[in-house]
């Protein structure tokens, strides 16, 4: 029993030992490795290559009329296209900032004033607003009417009413010649 | 713990160096149980059993079942049509779920009369906390595997909800979508993961168990065990209640399942999904609808916009049930059983009510009057809690409580040692 005691390091009592020292950057050095380990489980469900090369999709805008409106799909979503007649491009200019939700003028929102083009789902909780077809129900400000929740979106689709927090999304994209365009 | 000698050698040999039958003895027959149980305590084994039967009815579902957008709704249909009793199976699933539910609401509601969740049964109250917790999960990704446009509008909105979280929202459900919107990679993870959680659920019961056989069984009076003439061994006596018991719920579950086997589903779910067309009226299913009244109800912004009112309603409605876990340090009341708390049992009654009301509220459209009442009905659950409880605590003077349990059961007052009566 004495040996054991002698054979035990002489500074045992005195706070740090080497021991100690030892045994955190084990820990530690275990921490950062089991962290490291498990970040491609979790980057493993982030979106893969084939859903990333996905991303991006090409609109032929000549057949679509003033005054119509048409839904193309871009990354599973529907992206909502709208010509937009004269009456509502000034409609959307004429309101004050001040009323907004989001304030955020027209002219941000938009690359070329006839055509808006903003993601077509919801900003509360997801669902595709009303609006896109003739007959379904536009809501007072003449854009879109979420039936969820009650979320009202202007001729600019901005939320003007109702729980969504924010405007519709402005996705991004460019003109790749007059008539058509490039999402994504 | 005392090993029992066993007869037969073959289970001698195995109990000696594995004491499985010496646990089962302990656990499952000689287990001393308070003589006076009512069938409020039969919730808890039937919530067993169902999870059992979802468990075996849906290791055979998945053999037929494929998560793929292009092919689930279809391989569905072929377990309702092709598949030898595929019919039978997935109607006992849908209904287990909506059964599920009811069991272990009727569990938890008798757990807050008789005040099952106070010392020291805490840790057993919070572990039932978590169980609900993963019961939901399991449930909500059950529902989307069909495919239907309830299924995929469901999990976008509830996937949806997390994108309330400040900065990092976004990421978070496109990670969790593993693509930019509800898609077959969303599937595929929900098919993993609906796989994976009953057996988180049955090591939580098993926890949950453990705790129990601990701390031992509530009573409808709410007092200590005082020594074994308050007590009788689980079996004979509660396995015959519970086996009757059961009997009762299998003909209630089986009338669903037979007769009206999509009383609680929502027609919408035999649309096949549509990524480009939402239902007029989203519901989720009818377990959910208090927690969605509550979500809804918050339509407001707090301190000037910096918690917008999206995020408030989902830290409400995760709060709704995070709160039980604290219940047990809310009430200061040292009475458990409502029978001996006049004030409180009324309330238990009202909140009852208020849970029925946001379940009503959660079913209707958010519009006029079905807002106000959620949102009334939203403040009275927190109230409950949060205020009425703790106050309870401090102002309500409780009646006077039995001497034991066998005192107050038995004619003869103290008299009976029921062990002896019994063997």
């Amino acid at each position: 029993m004495a040996e054991t005691v002698a054979t035990s390091p002489p500074h045992m009592d005195e706070g740090e030992t080497r021991r100690d020292f030892l045994l955190i950057a084990t820990g530690v050095v275990g921490a950062v490795g089991a962290g490291l380990a498990v970040w491609p489980f979790i980057h493993s469900m982030n979106p893969a290559a084939d859903t990333l090369a996905l991303a991006s999709t090409g609109v032929n805008l000549a057949p679509v009329q003033v005054g119509q409106r048409i839904t193309v799909v871009w990354r599973g979503k529907p992206v909502f296209i709208d010509h937009r007649p004269e009456a509502d491009i000034k409609a959307a200019a004429d309101v004050d900032l001040s009323k907004l939700v989001d304030p955020e003028p027209d002219s941000a929102r938009v690359q070329k004033p006839e055509w808006l083009i903003v993601v077509g789902v919801c900003t509360h909780l997801g669902c595709i607003p009303l609006g896109q077809k003739s007959g379904e129900n536009r809501g007072p400000y003449g854009g879109w009417f979420c039936p969820c929740h009650g979320s009202m979106y202007d001729t600019s689709g901005r939320i003007r009413q109702g729980p969504a927090p924010k405007n519709l999304v402005v996705p991004p994209y460019q003109f790749t010649a007059d008539t058509t365009i490039k999402i994504g | 713990m005392e090993a029992p000698t066993w007869k037969n050698p073959v289970i001698g040999w195995i109990d000696r160096r594995l004491p499985i039958f010496t646990m089962m003895q302990h656990d499952l027959v000689d287990y001393p149980t308070p003589k006076n149980l009512n069938y409020w305590w039969n919730f808890g084994s039937l919530a067993g059993i169902v999870l059992v039967i979802m468990i075996a009815t849906g290791v055979v579902l998945a053999m037929q079942y494929t998560p793929h957008v292009n092919h689930a709704f279809e391989s569905v249909e072929r377990i309702m049509r092709d598949v030898n009793y595929g019919w039978l199976l997935r109607y006992l699933h849908m209904n287990g779920a909506s059964m599920f539910f009811i069991v272990v609401y009727i569990h938890m509601f008798r757990g807050l009369y008789y005040g099952s969740y106070k010392a020291p049964r805490e840790l057993l109250w919070i572990i039932g906390v978590f169980i609900l917790l993963a019961m939901m999960a399991t449930a909500f990704m059950g529902y989307v595997l069909p495919w239907g446009q309830m299924s995929f509008w469901g999990a976008t909105v509830i996937t949806n909800l997390f994108s309330a979280i400040p900065l990092v929202g976004e990421y978070i459900v496109t990670w969790l979508w593993g693509g930019f919107s509800v898609d077959n990679a969303t599937l595929n993870r929900f098919f993993s993961l609906h796989y994976l959680m009953p057996f988180v659920i049955f090591a939580l019961v098993f926890l949950h168990l453990v705790a129990l056989h601990t701390s031992k069984s509530n009573n409808p009076l709410g007092i200590d065990v005082k020594g074994p003439q308050d007590t009788i061994p689980f079996t004979p006596y509660y396995t015959a209640k519970d086996m009757f018991g059961l009997g009762v719920f299998m003909i209630v579950y089986l009338g669903f399942v037979f007769f009206a086997p999509n009383f609680f589903g929502e027609p919408d779910n035999y649309i096949k999904a549509n990524p480009m067309v939402t239902p007029p009226h989203i519901v989720p299913e009818w377990y959910f609808l208090p927690f969605y009244a509550i979500l809804r109800a918050i339509t407001f912004d707090l301190f000037w916009g910096l918690i917008p009112a999206k995020l408030l309603g989902v830290i409400a409605m995760f709060g709704s049930i995070i709160v039980l876990v604290f219940l047990p340090w809310l009430d200061r009341s040292p009475v458990r059983s409502a029978r001996f708390r006049p004030i409180y049992k009324q309330f238990f009654w009202i909140f009852l009510i208020d849970c029925f009301l946001l379940g009503y509220a959660g079913a209707n459209p958010p519009e006029g009057y079905f807002v106000i009442l959620g949102q009334v009905a939203t403040a009275y659950y927190f109230a409950h809690f949060l205020i009425i409880i703790p106050l309870l605590g401090f102002l309500e003077r409780p009646r006077p409580l039995p001497a034991s349990i066998s005192a107050a059961v038995t004619a003869k007052g103290a008299g009976v040692p029921a062990r002896s009566a019994a063997e």
